[in-house]
């Protein structure tokens, strides 16, 4: 009897957990789509959508060039290194440049955004719902959703895009200032084999991984702060559950865009 | 006998087990001011919410203007309505000038707007320097009629006050009590107050409705509250432990 109680509540606890889950991918599809739904019915907000941008966008660059430039290096370093072993040092420049802008650009770059990005958007939406500013915004005839909502999501997928590209830039360059300065590689000889191996697909399909990031980055801040719980313990765990959503999501579309583009 | 501003008829509304409305049925003639009164977590606040649209009731019926709200435009319905709320929920990264004119932010010129809050604010009493100034650098009694300010931008025809003297002293209590009774005198605009704080409901209140588990227990004039012998009203406005309103202890 114990012993089958004990098996129920295992499967019980299963269910529930994947019943759970599908709620909960539930309702982030139907929050998607409002926001989407937003973005292309007026009325807009440019006024926050400008602030949103340089929000999301300016204010992340130095923390997002810094990780690019370490990486670029380190990724430099690295490959001469390893590829050391079997007499493949002269691939340093193009494998840098191949490795940042279809890889490590969009990634490192999303989930360094993100850290920064949804837990800042998901805290101010968070407090806005505690604070009954949600609810103000309602009683002054304006629509949250167009209003907080589809500003953050637009500006996240027109900057993500720009912050990838010159995380990339950097991260080329801070491969060029390892290669020439401490691995004694020809400076120009590294710029041409960068340049010469690097195809269009590469850069647009990092730029598409991008753009996807800044929706997941943005979607994820916005969804957990709009639906925060109530107090300081509630926009805490918002704040969380949004960072961790955000980075666990960029992983997974990262590998399905990387099978969509690449795979033959 | 003219047609209501607000009515609720047989409003329920429950959380979950939590049954917050279980028939609220309550009236508000035009211009008047009606104060709901009831102790924490009676259903004050859901009540207003059910009429703003913030809150959909699961029965019951609310009515502004003699049609139900289900059947007016909500953005027509929604700037008849001003609302004070309790903690102000100002916007945090708006100026003042840009919250008092957040209404009319997207149909006005910077000038025109800057104007119209700087007038509501002088309306409020406060000046002009307090235009540029973010929220968050306010007092809480400054804050208050900012949200006050904000409220009356666009002369609406009903305002809300939910628990407007929370969390200020006696003196700026009595100034904000002050405030809403003109503004709404002036405006002829119908009014609808919660609180809890009684020297509020005898200042503002042209009628009192008093809520206990989710239902009108009583209402009527203010010049009755002391005299109208219903035992939850006496309760609550002598604030006793004893009597039919359960305190925990």
């Amino acid at each position: 009897m114990t012993a089958l109680s004990a098996i129920h509540g295992f499967v019980a606890g299963i269910g529930a957990a994947v019943l759970g889950l599908c709620q909960s991918v539930g309702a982030v599809t139907l929050f998607a789509l409002k926001g989407v739904l937003a973005i292309l019915v007026p009325p807009w907000y440019f006024r926050e959508l400008f602030r949103q941008i340089m929000k999301i966008g300016y204010y992340s660059l130095p923390v997002v060039g810094l990780t690019a430039v370490a990486t670029g290096g380190v990724l430099a370093l690295q490959i001469y290194i390893g590829g050391s072993r079997f007499n493949a040092e002269s691939v340093v420049a193009s494998i840098v440049a191949i490795g940042m802008v279809r890889e490590l650009g969009p990634v490192l770059g999303g989930l360094v955004v993100a850290g920064r990005v949804s837990a800042a958007i998901a805290a101010e939406i968070g407090t806005m719902r505690v604070t009954e500013q949600i609810d103000a915004l309602t009683t002054l005839s304006t629509n949250p959703f167009r209003y907080l909502v589809a500003p953050r999501l637009l500006a996240g997928v027109l900057t993500m895009p720009v912050l990838v590209a010159v995380a990339d830039t950097i991260g080329i360059m801070g491969g060029y200032l390892v290669g020439v300065n401490r691995l004694g590689f020809n400076g120009a000889t590294y710029i041409r084999n960068t340049v010469d191996f690097l195809t269009f697909g590469d850069i647009a399909s990092g730029l598409v991984k991008a753009a996807v990031f800044g929706f997941i980055i943005t979607l994820m801040g916005c969804f957990h702060g709009y639906n925060s719980g109530r107090g300081a313990q509630g926009v805490g765990r918002a704040t969380t559950n949004a960072v961790v959503s955000a980075m666990v999501l960029i992983l997974a579309f990262d590998y399905l865009l990387t099978e969509l583009f690449f795979s033959t | 006998m003219s047609t209501p501003k607000i009515e609720l008829r047989g409003v329920h509304k429950a959380f979950g087990s939590n049954r917050v409305l279980r028939g609220v049925d309550l009236s508000v003639a035009p211009s008047e001011s009606m104060v709901i009164i009831g102790g924490s977590g009676t259903g004050k606040s859901i009540t207003i919410k059910s009429v703003l649209g913030l809150v959909k009731p699961d029965t019951g019926t609310v009515m502004v203007d003699g049609k139900d709200v289900r059947k007016h435009n909500r953005e027509a319905l929604l700037d008849k309505f001003g609302m004070l709320f309790q903690g102000g929920a100002l916007f945090d990264s708006l100026r003042v000038w840009e919250n008092v004119a957040f209404r009319v932010l997207r149909s006005k010129s910077t000038d025109e707007c800057r104007e119209l809050a700087v007038e509501k604010l002088r309306r409020v009493g406060l000046g002009p320097d307090t235009a540029d100034r973010f929220p968050a650098e306010l007092s809480g009694g400054m804050q208050k009629r900012v949200g006050l300010a904000r409220a009356i931008a666009t002369s609406p025809e009903i305002i809300f006050f939910d628990e407007p003297t929370t969390g200020l002293d006696p003196i700026m209590s009595d100034v904000i009590n002050d405030l809403i009774r003109e503004l709404v005198v002036e405006l002829k605009c119908t009014a609808m107050t919660i609180t809890h704080d009684m020297t509020s409901v005898r200042k503002i209140a042209d009628k009192v409705a008093m809520l206990h588990e989710g239902v009108i227990q009583w209402t009527g004039p203010v010049s009755e509250l002391d005299t109208c012998g219903n035992p939850y009203v006496e309760q609550f406005i002598h604030g006793r432990a004893e009597g039919p309103i359960e305190a925990l202890r």
